[in-house]
């Protein structure tokens, strides 16, 4: 994967790599208009998203409401663009959270080895068990619907892949020379792992994150959809796709294919991204 | 066969475990398994008796766990608050509509992802570009996404086939659960069509299969013996792993097609709180998940006796 790095010297990761292809300054391009959407959604969005207009009942697409309105005449376009807000925070969460668990658990298991790795290796093993969604479903049977109880189950679902995938990876870069000879230093293990192990890790860590993101956008926009997660009356993209169902079938599409291609966009940018970081990584 | 019998231990342990946090969630929700259990419902003095009684909430935690655990290998997985009904009974009366879904979805799967992707693999150029695009594009749309477009396109647009149920006899049941299918399968499908390409290039490029060719084998026959037999190994991993994850997909699925199957019963028993029946399908799907990753470890196997168990 990596050379190994000279002791006390950090290495950066080369991620400006990634930006190569125009499909990656495509795909990056996109996940940065929409994040500034979703920041600047009280400046940009032309309407109050929950301020229902009887004049615009499904109403079509014109000029002063571009993607129409919904069943009760909210306007679209400015829920689509504070829906970003909800759906593409909480997978942003369960990414950070499920890599810094998992990170930690990987170099505690590939560091300590014997009975520790053991247990963390087992326990991965249970929670490889439960499929992703199921394990936010769960979460939300126990705490109520709501993001907070999406964000801990889909974070617990993705731990075990993120330290998977890292703990072999740990285990690798623990077994080179770099590592023992550090050691022999006197450095403490905390230090060689934080500023030796750590940094090596870094593309990986990067890659994993970014690919599971668009699986983290279309799980919770999935519980979203089932009336699990996001509550209406937020505005949020699954539950979009939702409400805009039964608008469909009335004859106007918008709400559900504005807000559903729009996942689909994020998840197509972040699984580019996702492939071509783990080549560079490997 | 004596790793098989560690494999099964391992196996019965993880179950074993899951079974347990399951139970425990009972304990991690606020006001303890009582509120849980009651969920939305305001309990009667009886009621509030009876579920003591039938959940031995005087008993010690480890004792009720037993009874509740011996129970669920029995078939007894508790009632009902909601329905008023056996959890084993509700749940059997579903499982028909889920796994015919399943099952279909699964055919759809294995022969449209397996042809894509060695179509693509040994075509090359236009066609596997278009297939590659194809793949993409359906791996990053959501599967209730597609339902959604299948239902209005289809279903209430065209009318060719109906909008909800689940239909009833064989013929009508599958004609009822195409679109269903069809939901759960385009994306699994495409995640195994890029699988299949790779493993399959991956093989064309190896010495065996040049040797074939230079022996003047018939390229129909170097492509079924020494590429896809060669390329299976793979390609059964991740259709098992893609089968055992229909179950959590049907979930979503059968809520976009209005299908009375375990998922939505899954759904409607959070909403309502219906305790008993979310652990009981919880158990199941994990149970179903565990097993069929089980059998697909069994028939590496078959593809490859260097890895028989």
């Amino acid at each position: 994967m990596s050379s190994p790095a000279l002791p006390g010297r950090l290495r950066l990761p080369r991620l400006p790599a990634a930006l190569r292809s125009p499909a990656q300054r495509i795909a990056v391009g996109l996940l940065v208009v929409l994040a500034a959407a979703a920041l600047l959604a009280p400046v940009i969005a032309p309407y109050d998203p929950d301020l229902p207009d009887l004049f615009n009942a499904l109403g079509p697409a014109s000029p002063t409401h571009w993607l129409g309105g919904d069943a009760v005449g909210r306007d679209v376009l400015s829920r689509v663009i504070w829906g970003a807000r909800t759906t593409l925070l909480g997978p942003l969460l369960v990414i950070v959270c499920s890599t810094a668990v998992g990170g930690t658990l990987a170099i505690l298991a590939a560091w300590c080895g014997g009975k520790v790795d053991a247990v963390v290796s087992r326990g991965l093993d249970v929670l490889f068990a439960v499929p992703s969604i199921v394990f936010a479903l769960v979460t939300v049977a126990v705490l109520g619907p709501g993001l907070p109880a999406v964000v801990l189950g889909l974070t617990v679902a993705y731990t075990p892949f993120v330290a998977r995938v890292l703990r072999s990876a740990a285990l690798r870069e623990r077994n080179l020379p770099y590592v023992a000879a550090a050691w022999v230093q006197g450095r403490s293990a905390f230090a060689i792992c934080a500023r030796h192990l750590l940094p090596n890790l870094t593309p990986l860590i990067v890659a994993q994150a970014v690919s599971a993101f668009g699986f983290a956008v279309i799980d919770q926009a999935a519980v979203s959809f089932l009336g699990l997660g996001v509550q209406p009356p937020t505005a949020d993209w699954g539950l979009m796709v939702k409400s805009g169902l039964d608008s469909a079938m009335r004859g106007q599409p918008l709400e559900a294919l504005s807000a559903g291609l729009l996942i689909a966009v994020v998840v197509a940018a972040g699984n580019v991204l996702g492939d071509r970081l783990g080549e560079e990584g490997r | 066969m004596k790793s098989l019998l560690r494999r099964l231990a391992g196996l019965a342990v993880v179950l074993l475990v899951a079974s347990f946090l399951v139970y425990g969630m009972l304990y991690l929700v606020p006001g303890g398994p009582m509120a849980f259990l009651l969920g939305n419902h305001s309990g009667t003095p009886e009621q509030i008796a009876a579920i003591r009684h039938q959940y031995h909430l005087d008993d010690p935690f480890l004792v009720r766990y037993y009874h509740w655990l011996s129970g669920a290998l029995t078939g007894n997985l508790g009632s009902s608050l909601v329905y008023k009904q056996s959890v084993a009974s509700l749940i059997g009366a579903r499982t028909t509509t889920t796994l015919t879904l399943v099952a279909y979805a699964a055919v759809l799967i294995v022969l449209g992802g397996v042809t894509a992707g060695t179509v693509g693999a040994l075509r090359g150029g236009r066609t596997d570009a278009a297939i590659s695009l194809a793949s993409s594009v359906f791996l990053a749309t959501p599967a209730f996404l597609v339902g959604v477009v299948l239902v209005v396109v289809f279903a209430n647009d065209l009318g060719w086939f109906p909008v909800f149920g689940a239909g009833s006899g064989l013929g009508d049941r599958l004609y009822h659960l195409t679109l269903p299918a069809l939901t759960l399968a385009l994306g699994n499908g495409a995640y195994l069509a890029r699988i299949t390409r790779a493993s399959v290039r991956a093989e064309l490029g190896r010495e065996h299969v040049e040797t074939a060719r230079s022996r003047g084998l018939a390229e129909g026959r170097v492509v079924r013996r020494h590429v896809l037999r060669n390329a299976a190994v793979p390609i059964t991993t991740v259709t098992g792993l893609t089968i055992a994850g229909l179950l959590a997909g049907s979930v979503v699925v059968e809520d976009v097609f209005g299908l009375d199957g375990i998922g939505s019963l899954f759904v409607r028993a959070i909403l309502q709180r219906d305790m008993a029946v979310v652990q009981a399908v919880v158990l199941v799907l994990v149970a179903a998940f565990v097993l069929v990753n089980l059998v697909v470890d069994l028939c590496y196997s078959f593809l490859d006796p260097r890895m028989a168990p």
